[in-house]
């Protein structure tokens, strides 16, 4: 069959003032009707620039197309000018783009942005492309689309900005929609609501779709070709089943093997309670005025010695909040904290410093959580000091220890945070965060910011640390996958209630709660478990 | 929306109270009464004087019954024209200041806006860098430096354009609008055009051009709404900067504005006057400054929501 | 692994590069700053060897003499009265440069403490002192300037104060916003988790972080109150005669200008260049400070 758009061979580079970065690097794909070509690559891999750079919407300079062809229609899309390219673009081939927050004019009415295609490329009159509009804004599952075609974007939550969004690219009929990493930004049962819009609307429509995604999961569910990217390149492709059955590159694999399946053993645990949290309450309110918003509500549970639990929800479930509160990084509203038996809620400041060099946090981004004017040094060095750890003397050597045992080369001690990768950042938090040597840390969100394979190497790395250091450690995670790789209980939370507990396996193989089987669901890469099940 | 501007107004009220306050307490406590310096003047006539002007009332029932006067639109009679009251002299010079005012505005916001959004279009080249030095040239040119330099270059050089008045010959609104304006010419160009990278920035215009809109129209309909937002927000702080700067160029170019009394009134320490245009200015820009916030609000989607 | 730290020498290492030093480079990337942060060191040593390396005294008439254009004894000419310009522009560069440093050190000293005060407390402490700065941004300040000049006689302490009072709003402001948005940090967090006293989160965490936009403000700031002082000298309203300062000099030098330009010339010149310099230099540290430009 005739291929929508064939790219040969395509190459953009771009020529920085710190020199040539060969952001696309030679790369063919071809993209067809009805079907689903997925680009698969971490960060930086140039899979967005290898789809922009077809419609000419790289920065140019620096961007430069150097040479390949892009065959859409009969006419090479790389040789046109920008005027004939700006009939293809929204007519021809449309984009859906991660983030539905930023992807809208804050300032325009839906209405008034999603008829200007059809305005622009049919010559529609107003009202008639405005019940175009909203008709696909209703097929895009937006109710009472009459009335929200006068809305602004912030009057819509993230997942139906995406929905509108979407409608936006459709509203052409292109024969091509590249998404790229269209549910990123999204929580997983909105992702997995607008996956299946997406396959719906690609059915119904016959549409080719190029997507664009650093998660395995979500690609093992929906593509039909894959292309893996790295530096600029393409190092594996082939239908779904070559890649996932017989992955030859090997990148592939790494990325296959970084996907969190197995689930870890569980420790046989004494009994001892470590952690006892019962009737926690943490409320705010932004004025006197403002409705109170109950963060954690009354939420009661207990996490025994070296026990990893694992608290899963989604954004604005209240699971940061639980962890900052058992912290005392927020103070909470009522309810009852005790570690090893010390209430720590009612502590004064004196105590409270005691007791926070047992319980330490690492933080979700490790651009934001590392002072950006302090050194590797400067930044381990400050709890070993201040918990008198080490003295003045020991100093050099504790740091150095540290740093070995978050595998951090020692030559970089006097580093700065900005002359790192996201990932060794993380090991620099994670170092602070066990310099104290704590019992008991919470962790949230502490791979959600990296790479995939890079999430895997911190995972192992926080096992190994959970071990050798005799941890006990909360959890706090969106995905899933990863909760149950590394947990050996789970708690669910929703809107702020705990509404199910239990250990990893009997909440994934038979979860009780109405939302924690929506949750499990909604979880993509069934396809992928399937396989990695049968062999 | 109401709401909103409901909450503005009542908030300038307490503002202008203390404006007045501290305006009149001010000009009473300076050392030296108006008519200490007339030389010839006997103790029983500056008693007369003083009494036809409530000079020997207790200071409280003097500033009280300024407040009356002032609601009821009397600032009282002028100390150094004899016979005549500081609101003739106010709605005399009123209008030659705000029509320098209007006219320096629009050439500051025309001229600013078109430099500003210009540079951004292509930052850090020679279409960015001649318009911004240009700016810089304009922020560091203070108008009593230009304005002469203006008189010099065009007026006694050139001879090509008349260097003093108000409305007595053609062309002689030129100069003294260009002096007022330059400034905040400068200003705006600069804040337009970090407005404007700031929005071309952003995600939406991606989506705008992957649409396939014309540069055009995705600068014009998407990008410059949110690029000129802090244009707007600096209308009202630029309006205040007018008047005051209205005071060196209607003195430079020999204009009978507000600003010239007002030079004049400080010099001769007519209290009167001085109050009384201060009171004036002052409730101008307070309410000049509530403009601009209301139509950045009303801009901004997101703010006309939350007073709906 | 299991190297041991002997055998490390602390002179090998690789030294880090903070953002300090990377803003430094950046800094002197940029040849328009670095020409205007020499012209103002060259500026600043001038004003202040002015009583020994000036010519002539500033008040020093010579009658006779009257206004004579550049000569070799006068360099930049002589005023009606005779007096040195080259003299007076330097003793009126003092004037000048001394308002502009004073008045932004308290514009700086108010901003900041307020501002962080605001910014740390938080809640409705930081509602009440904010409204209260934008009721005060709503004030005429250049009206009541020139008013307090006109009441009270033109007293240079008195004018280093009100302006002074006028500039800390916006450093306030900017301070604030900056401590607010560190305070939310996860670094900041970070820090209370480990225990740090509020004293040493505030001295190594939020000040530090807080630094670049105060200096490029302050540099800023510095500019737009010479201004002001030239503006408040050329209405009569500032520096009296027989002192002088760079905007009362423009001020004369316009009344003569159509025979001696050169008496509004050499002030202007004097003026504008240094505030040319000051806003290049303030514009080349935004520029270096601003971790957002450096991505490039």
């Amino acid at each position: 069959m005739q291929p929508l758009l064939s790219v040969k061979d395509l190459r953009i580079h771009f020529h920085t003032r710190n020199g040539l970065v060969r952001a696309v690097d030679g790369i063919s794909y071809d993209v067809h009707a009805g079907k689903t070509t997925a680009i698969i690559g971490e960060s930086g891999s140039g899979k967005s620039v290898a789809c922009y750079g077809l419609l000419g919407l790289i920065p140019k300079p620096p961007g430069k197309v150097e040479g390949g062809t892009a065959d859409f229609g009969g006419k090479d899309l790389l040789q046109l000018s920008e005027a004939e390219l700006r009939k293809i673009r929204g007519r021809g081939i449309s984009i859906i783009f991660q983030d539905p927050m930023t992807s809208l004019n804050p300032y325009l009415r839906i209405g008034d942005q999603m008829i200007e295609p059809l305005q622009l490329h049919f010559g529609m009159k107003k009202a008639e492309a405005w019940k175009r509009a909203t008709a696909v804004l209703e097929e895009v599952g937006i109710r009472d689309a009459d009335r929200r075609m006068n809305s602004y974007p912030f009057e819509f939550s993230g997942g139906m900005r995406q929905r509108v969004v979407i409608a936006m690219a459709l509203i052409t009929e292109p024969e091509i929609i590249i998404a790229d990493e269209p549910t990123t930004a999204l929580d997983v049962t909105v992702q997995a609501q607008i996956l299946k819009l997406i396959a719906e609307l690609q059915r119904n429509h016959n549409i080719g779709v190029i997507f664009i995604s650093h998660d395995l999961s979500v690609i093992s569910d929906i593509a039909d070709d894959i292309c893996v990217m790295k530096n600029g390149e393409i190092v594996e492709q082939g239908s779904r089943q070559q890649i996932f059955e017989q992955a030859q590159h090997p990148y592939t694999k790494k990325l296959l093997d970084a996907v969190p399946d197995t689930h870890k053993d569980i420790v046989e645990n004494n009994d001892s309670e470590f952690l006892v949290v019962e009737n926690l309450c943490t409320h705010f309110s932004s004025s006197r005025r403002a409705p109170v918003v109950k963060a954690v509500d009354n939420v009661s549970f207990k996490i025994k010695r070296r026990e990893i639990v694992g608290l899963v929800g989604e954004s604005g479930s209240g699971k940061s909040t639980i962890g900052r509160s058992i912290l005392r990084l927020v103070d909470p509203t009522s309810g009852s904290v005790k570690i090893e038996g010390t209430e720590t809620t009612a502590l004064g400041y004196r105590d409270l410093k005691m007791l926070r060099r047992h319980m330490q946090m690492i933080f979700q981004d490790p651009y934001a959580s590392l002072n950006p004017r302090m050194s590797v040094y400067d930044t381990l060095a400050e709890p070993l000091l201040l918990h008198k750890i080490a003295t003045r003397k020991t100093l050099d050597s504790a740091v150095f220890e540290l740093m070995d045992s978050v595998e951090l080369a020692r030559e970089s001690v006097l580093r700065y945070p900005h002359e790192f990768s996201g990932g060794q950042r993380q090991r620099i938090a994670i170092g602070r965060a066990i310099a104290t040597k704590p019992k008991f840390i919470v962790a949230d969100e502490p791979v959600s910011a990296l790479d995939v394979t890079i999430q895997a190497q911190i995972l192992d790395l926080l096992l190994e640390l959970v071990d050798r250091y005799e941890l006990t450690m909360l959890f706090i995670s969106h995905d899933l996958a990863v909760v149950r790789y590394i947990a050996d209980r789970i708690l669910v939370m929703c809107q702020g209630e705990l509404v199910e507990s239990g250990h990893s396996d009997q909440v994934f193989d038979n979860p009780q709660h109405p939302y924690t089987q929506t949750l499990l669901k909604s979880v993509p890469g069934k396809y992928l478990h399937d396989e990695i099940a049968a062999g | 929306m109401f709401k909103f501007l409901g909450l503005r107004l009542l908030q300038a009220i307490p503002v202008l109270l203390v404006v007045i306050t501290v305006t009149f307490f001010l000009v009473r406590a300076a050392p030296g009464g108006p008519f200490d310096d007339e030389k010839a003047v006997s103790p029983q006539v500056k008693a007369a004087l003083e009494a036809q002007y409530n000079l020997d009332q207790p200071m409280h029932q003097q500033f009280f019954s300024y407040l009356i006067g002032l609601v009821q639109g009397d600032m009282g009679p002028s100390f150094k024209y004899p016979g005549r009251s500081v609101d003739e002299l106010i709605f005399q010079g009123f209008p030659v200041t705000a029509e320098l005012g209007l006219y320096a505005l629009l050439f500051a916001v025309a001229l600013g806006v078109l430099a500003g959004v210009f540079a951004s279009l292509r930052p850090n080249t020679k279409q960015d860098y001649i318009p911004m030095s240009a700016a810089m040239v304009g922020i560091c040119m203070p108008s009593f430096l230009l304005g002469p330099i203006l008189v010099l270059v065009f007026g006694l050089w050139f001879d090509v354009l008349p260097v003093s008045g108000w409305g007595n010959s053609p062309g002689d609104k030129i100069l003294p609008s260009l002096t007022l304006g330059s400034t905040y010419a400068a200003y705006i160009a600069r804040l337009s055009r970090s407005g404007m990278l700031e929005i071309l920035s952003q995600d939406y215009l991606r989506t705008a051009r992957a649409k396939g809109l014309p540069e055009h129209t995705v600068i014009i309909k998407h990008a410059l709404r949110g690029g000129l937002a802090p244009v707007i927000a600096f209308l009202g702080p630029a309006f205040a900067g007018l008047l005051s700067g209205s005071f060196v160029v209607e003195t430079i170019f020999q204009i009978p504005g507000l600003g010239r009394f007002y030079v004049q009134a400080a010099f001769n320490r007519d209290y009167t006057m001085i109050l009384g245009t201060t009171v004036f200015l002052s409730t101008l820009i307070v309410f000049f400054n509530l403009l601009s916030d209301v139509l950045a609000a009303w801009l901004n989607p997101r703010l006309r929501y939350q007073f709906k | 692994m299991t190297t041991a730290i002997s055998e490390i020498d602390p002179q090998e290492l690789p030294k880090g590069v903070s953002l300090w030093q990377d803003a430094w480079h950046r800094l002197r990337r940029n040849k328009l700053a670095m020409i205007g942060a020499c012209y103002l060191i060259a500026v600043i040593i001038m004003a202040l060897l002015t009583p020994w390396i000036a010519p002539y005294a500033y008040d020093a008439q010579d009658l006779r003499l009257g206004a004579t254009p550049p000569s070799a004894a006068h360099w930049l000419g002589t005023d009606l009265f005779g007096r040195d310009l080259l003299s007076r522009i330097m003793y009126g560069g003092r004037i000048s440069l001394l308002v502009g440093f004073i008045a932004t050190a308290v514009a700086l000293v108010i901003g900041v403490t307020y501002g962080a005060i605001a910014g740390y407390v938080g809640g409705r402490v930081d509602a009440i002192m904010m409204r209260l700065v934008d009721i005060l941004y709503a004030l005429p300040f250049m009206i009541f300037i020139i008013l307090l000049m006109v009441v009270f006689g033109r007293n240079l302490l008195l004018m280093f104060l009100a302006i002074g009072v006028v500039e800390w709003l916006t450093m306030a402001r900017i301070v604030r916003g900056q401590v607010q948005s560190l305070r939310q940090q996860e670094f900041v967090e970070a820090a209370i988790s480990i225990g740090l006293s509020p004293a040493r989160i505030i001295w190594k965490h939020l000040i530090p972080n807080a630094l670049g936009p105060v200096i490029v403000y302050t540099t800023l700031t510095i500019p737009s109150v010479m201004l002001l002082e030239a503006f408040l000298s050329f209405l009569g309203l500032g520096i009296q005669p027989p002192q002088s300062s760079w905007g009362l000099l423009i001020s004369h030098g316009v009344e003569t200008m159509e025979e001696y330009p050169w008496l509004l010339i050499f002030p202007g010149l004097a003026l504008t260049m240094t505030l040319f310099a000051l806003n290049f230099l303030g514009d080349g540290l935004r520029d270096a400070l601003d971790p957002r430009v450096s991505k490039d």
